[in-house]
C-alpha cells in the first residue's frame, strides 16, 4: 500500500441529508444514506485491528472488521449475512443506535482522527439487501415443541422473539398497541427513522414464524398464569418504560401542556401529520420543549414539521450537559430550534379558557461540581420571567409502566417500579418469567435493549432444553 | 378485523349499539372497564365503555353517539363489517358490593356506561333505583334494558315528552330528602355528573362518577387522560375510568375535553363534505 493511501489519509464519508431549510417542513428522512462507492471508500478506511475494539463495544457482538473487509471487496450480500447472523435488526441500528459511544467509540481511529463510519456501513448494508428483495433469513433449527410468549414488541421482545424461532421454538409475540416494534414506532419520527423500515424489519422476525398478536394488553387481556395456562413454557418480558413524567408545577393540566410520549404518539404511531389519519396533533405557534435528551430532540423537531413559528429547547443546564447525542442537537440547531440555556420552568400560565398561553421560568448558574462531578444549576434569585407559548412537551424522562407490574405481584420490582432480572441472563423472580430492556434497566438503547434480548434468549433456549430456572 | 354481528340505531338516529365478536375481551370484562377501538388504518383510538358482555357468544357490546368524526365514522358501519382494532378490556372495574340501597343516575350515552355497572350492584343484593335523563323521549336509550334490572325507574326529560319534566338532579334530590341511599353513581355529560356530586356532597353520600378523558393508548404511556382528584393528578385510563365525585375536579375536566375542539369541528365537516360528495 502506498504511503497516501494509507487508511488514515481517506476522510471520513459524509452521509447526504436533506437541506435544512428543506427539511424542516417535511417528515421525510433526514440523513439520505451512503452510496455504494461511498460505503467502499469508508470500509477503505478500517484498520482490521488484531483486537477488534469496535465489536468489544456493541452489546450484540456484530463481527464489524469482518463485514467491513466484505464490503471493501464489494460483496454487499455476503457482509451482510455477516451482520445478520449477529444482528435481526440492522436498518434500525444503523439509524438509531448511539454508535460514538458504543462501536465507533472504540474505534483506534477515532483515538486522533475521526473512526469509521460503522453505523453508516450497516445501514447501507441493510438497505442494500432490502432494496434488493434478496433476503437471506438465517436457518431454522428443527422444531422443538416448546412455546414462548413474548410481552412486548420493542427491540427486546423482537431479539428474543426472532433468536427463539431460530432455535426452533415456537414464539408468539403479544403487543398492547395496534402496531409493533415499541418505541421504534411509536417515539422515534419519521423523520430518522421511516416506518416503512420498522415494518420491512418486524416482517422478516415474522417470516421467521413468529405470530404476532396486537392490541393484547399483558395483565389485562391475559395474565401471564393465563399465557402458562394456555400452554407457554416461558415467557419474556419487555414492556419498556413508557410511564409519563411530568414537572409537578403549577397549570400542567392546562391544554396545551403534554408529555413527550402523547406527542410523539400523535404524531408518529397515528400520523398526525398526514391529512388523510384522524388523529389530531397538539398545534402549538410557539412550542417549549422541556428537557435535552433523545426525545426532547425529537418533540422539538417534531413541532417545527408541524408547522410551528418558533420551538425552545428550555434546559437547566448549559450545552455541555445535554444528554442528546450530538448529531441530534447539531440536526436540531440546523433547523432553526432555539436552545434557551441555564433555565428552568415554575410555572405554566393559561387564559381564561384554560389553554397555555406562557411559562414562567427561572434563570439558573452553575455552581461548584457536586460529588458525582456535574456542577449543580442553582436559580438565581428575582431572575423569573415568562416565555410565551402555546404547547409546551414535557420531555424529562420516563418511568416503568405500572399496568403488567401491578396485576403480577410474582415477579419482584426494584424501589422505582422496575422489574428486577439478572444481568447475565434476564431471569426473574417468577419461574420460568425472563424479563429485559427498557423495563429492566429504565430507559436506554435500542442496542442495549437488543443484547438484553439476545442473552435472554440463550437462557430460555437452554432452560426449554432441560435446564434449571 | 373485529366483526360486527348486531347493529342498532336509537335515539334520535345518533346513538348506535354494535355487538361486537371479540372472544378474548369478552371472557374478561368486568363491569365500568372500557375498550379502545379503531375502525380502520387511518382512524383514530376512541374509548368506549362495554354496555354489555356475552362471555359464551363472544361478543361486547359498545353504544356511542356519533358527535365528531370518528363516532360518525363507527356510525356507519353495518352489520358484517368491523372494527380493525380492539382494545381491551381497559381500567379497574368497579367497586362492587352490597351497599343496601343504591340509586343509579344515568344521563344521555352514559347510560350505556350505567347500564353493566347498575345490573351488577342488583346482582350483589342492592335495591337499585334508576333515574334515567334526556333532552326528549327520542332522545333516551336502553329504557327497557334499565327498567328490567333496576327496583324502580324514574325517566326524566329536559321537555317533559316522557315521564317527569325537569333534570335528574331535581329526582335525585327528592330521594335524597326522603330515603338516605348508600350510594350513588352518576353517569353522563360533565357538567350532570359535577351537579349531581355537588348535591350529593351535602348528603355525604358516597358518589360514583366515570369519567371519559381523551385518551391515546388507555394504558398508562401518554398522560393525556390525566385528570386532577382530589388535587392529585390521576391518570384515568389506568386507575379509573371511576372516581369519587366528590374528590374530582370537573371544571379542569371540562376544560381538557374542549382541547381538540377546533381541529375536530373542521374534520367533522370535511367527513360531511365527503359523505355528500359521495352519495
Ligand atoms: C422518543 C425516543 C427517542 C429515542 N431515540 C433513541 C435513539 O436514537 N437511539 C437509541 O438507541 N435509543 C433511543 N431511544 C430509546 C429506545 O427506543 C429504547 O431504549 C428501546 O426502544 C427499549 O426497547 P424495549 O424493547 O425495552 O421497549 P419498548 O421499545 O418501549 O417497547 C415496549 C413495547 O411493549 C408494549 N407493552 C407495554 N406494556 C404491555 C403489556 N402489558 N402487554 C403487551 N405489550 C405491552 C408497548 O406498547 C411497546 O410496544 C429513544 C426513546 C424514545 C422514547
Ligand atoms: C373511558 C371512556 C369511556 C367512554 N364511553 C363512552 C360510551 O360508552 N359511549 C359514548 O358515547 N361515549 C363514550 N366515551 C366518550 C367517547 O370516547 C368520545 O365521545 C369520543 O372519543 C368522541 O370522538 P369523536 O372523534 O367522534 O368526537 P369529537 O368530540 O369530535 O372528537 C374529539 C377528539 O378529541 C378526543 N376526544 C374528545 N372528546 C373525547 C372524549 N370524551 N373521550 C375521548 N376522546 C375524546 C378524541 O381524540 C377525538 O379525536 C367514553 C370515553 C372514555 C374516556
Ligand atoms: S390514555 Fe394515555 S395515559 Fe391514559
Amino acid at each position: 500500500m502506498k504511503k497516501e493511501d494509507s487508511p488514515r489519509k481517506v476522510p471520513r464519508q459524509k452521509m447526504p441529508e436533506q437541506a435544512p431549510e428543506k427539511r424542516r417542513k417535511n417528515f421525510e428522512e433526514v440523513t439520505l444514506g451512503f452510496s455504494p462507492e461511498m460505503a467502499v471508500m469508508e470500509a477503505s478506511r478500517c484498520l482490521e485491528c488484531k483486537k477488534p475494539l469496535c465489536v468489544e463495544g456493541c452489546p450484540v457482538g456484530v463481527p464489524i472488521p469482518e463485514f467491513i473487509n466484505l464490503i471493501k471487496n464489494k460483496d454487499f450480500s455476503g457482509a451482510v449475512r455477516r451482520i445478520r447472523a449477529k444482528n435481526a435488526l440492522p436498518a434500525i441500528c444503523g439509524r438509531v443506535c448511539p454508535q460514538e459511544n458504543q462501536c465507533e467509540g472504540k474505534c483506534i481511529l477515532g483515538k486522533k482522527g475521526e473512526s469509521v463510519s460503522i453505523g453508516g456501513l450497516e445501514r447501507f448494508l441493510a438497505d442494500f439487501e432490502r432494496q434488493s428483495g434478496n433476503i437471506e433469513l438465517p436457518k431454522k433449527d428443527k422444531s422443538t415443541g416448546s412455546r414462548i410468549a413474548v410481552v412486548g414488541s420493542g427491540p427486546a421482545g423482537l431479539t428474543v422473539a426472532g433468536d427463539l424461532s431460530v432455535k426452533g421454538h415456537d414464539v408468539t409475540m403479544f403487543e398492547a398497541f395496534h402496531k409493533t416494534g415499541g418505541v421504534l414506532v411509536y417515539g422515534i419520527p419519521e423523520f430518522r427513522l421511516p416506518k416503512s423500515i420498522v415494518e420491512a424489519e418486524v416482517g422478516l422476525i415474522e417470516d421467521l414464524g413468529v405470530k404476532i398478536e396486537c392490541n393484547t394488553v399483558i395483565g389485562l387481556t391475559s395474565s401471564i398464569d393465563e399465557l402458562f395456562e394456555e400452554g407457554f413454557d416461558a415467557v419474556f418480558v419487555a414492556v419498556g418504560a413508557g410511564l409519563p413524567k411530568f414537572m409537578e408545577i403549577p397549570g400542567e393540566n392546562l391544554v396545551g401542556v403534554c408529555s413527550a410520549n402523547e406527542y410523539l404518539t400523535r404524531t408518529n404511531l397515528m400520523k398526525a401529520y398526514d391529512p388523510n389519519y384522524d388523529t389530531p396533533a397538539p398545534s402549538g405557534k410557539n412550542v417549549v420543549v422541556l428537557g435535552a435528551g433523545n426525545v426532547a430532540m425529537d418533540a422539538a423537531r417534531t413541532a417545527m414539521r408541524l408547522g410551528a413559528e418558533s420551538v425552545k429547547i428550555v434546559y437547566r443546564r448549559s450545552m455541555a450537559e445535554m444528554p442528546a447525542r450530538k448529531e441530534e442537537i447539531h440536526h436540531a440547531e440546523q433547523e432553526g430550534i432555539e436552545f434557551v440555556l441555564l433555565t428552568a420552568p415554575s410555572k405554566f400560565v393559561g387564559n381564561k379558557d384554560g389553554f397555555l398561553s406562557g411559562m414562567e421560568c427561572i434563570k439558573m448558574e452553575l455552581s461548584e461540581p457536586d460529588e458525582s462531578g456535574r456542577r449543580k444549576p442553582v436559580p438565581v434569585k428575582n431572575s423569573e420571567y415568562i416565555i410565551e407559548c402555546d404547547l409546551a412537551v414535557i420531555a424529562v424522562g420516563s418511568g416503568a409502566n405500572p399496568i403488567l407490574a401491578k396485576k403480577e405481584p410474582g415477579i419482584a420490582l426494584s424501589k422505582y417500579g422496575y422489574i428486577i432480572a439478572d444481568q447475565a441472563t434476564g431471569k426473574t423472580s417468577k419461574k420460568a418469567v425472563w424479563a429485559g430492556g427498557d423495563i429492566v434497566t429504565g430507559q436506554a438503547t435500542v442496542i442495549e435493549a437488543m443484547g438484553a434480548g439476545r442473552r435472554a434468549a440463550d437462557s430460555i433456549d437452554e432452560y426449554l432444553s432441560g435446564g434449571d430456572f | 378485523m373485529f366483526e360486527i354481528v348486531h347493529k342498532e340505531t336509537m335515539s334520535a338516529g345518533n346513538v348506535f349499539l354494535h355487538e361486537i365478536k371479540a372472544p378474548k375481551i369478552a371472557a374478561k370484562a368486568k363491569p365500568g372497564q372500557f375498550v379502545i377501538l379503531k375502525a380502520n388504518e387511518t382512524g383514530e383510538r376512541i374509548p368506549l365503555t362495554m354496555a354489555d358482555v356475552d362471555p359464551e357468544k363472544g361478543t361486547i357490546t359498545i353504544v356511542f353517539m356519533a358527535i365528531g368524526k370518528s363516532t360518525a365514522l363507527f356510525g356507519t358501519l353495518e352489520k358484517g363489517q368491523g372494527y380493525q382494532d380492539v382494545i381491551g378490556p381497559l381500567g379497574q372495574e368497579t367497586h362492587l358490593e352490597n351497599f343496601g340501597k343504591a340509586v343509579c343516575i344515568g344521563g344521555g350515552t352514559g347510560t350505556a356506561v350505567l347500564h353493566p355497572i347498575a345490573r351488577a350492584l342488583k346482582n350483589e343484593g342492592n335495591h337499585v333505583t334508576t333515574i334515567l335523563g334526556a333532552r326528549s323521549e327520542s332522545h333516551m336509550i336502553l329504557k327497557d334494558r334499565m327498567d328490567k334490572i333496576s327496583d324502580s325507574l324514574i325517566i326524566c326529560t329536559d321537555d317533559g315528552s316522557a315521564g317527569r319534566k325537569g333534570f335528574v338532579t331535581d329526582a335525585l334530590k327528592e330521594i335524597l330528602e326522603t330515603e338516605k341511599p348508600d350510594i350513588v353513581v352518576a353517569i353522563g355529560p360533565v357538567p350532570m355528573m359535577k351537579a349531581a356530586s355537588d348535591m350529593t356532597r351535602q348528603y355525604g353520600i358516597k358518589t360514583i362518577v366515570s369519567l371519559n378523558p381523551i385518551m391515546i393508548d388507555g394504558t398508562g404511556m401518554c398522560g393525556g387522560c390525566r385528570v386532577t382528584v382530589g388535587g392529585k393528578t390521576r391518570f384515568a385510563c389506568v386507575e379509573g375510568p371511576e372516581f369519587d365525585g366528590h374528590e374530582v375536579d370537573f371544571d379542569d375536566l371540562a376544560k381538557r375535553l374542549r382541547a381538540y375542539g377546533k381541529e375536530e369541528k373542521e374534520a367533522l365537516e370535511k367527513h360531511k363534505c365527503n359523505l355528500d360528495a359521495a352519495v
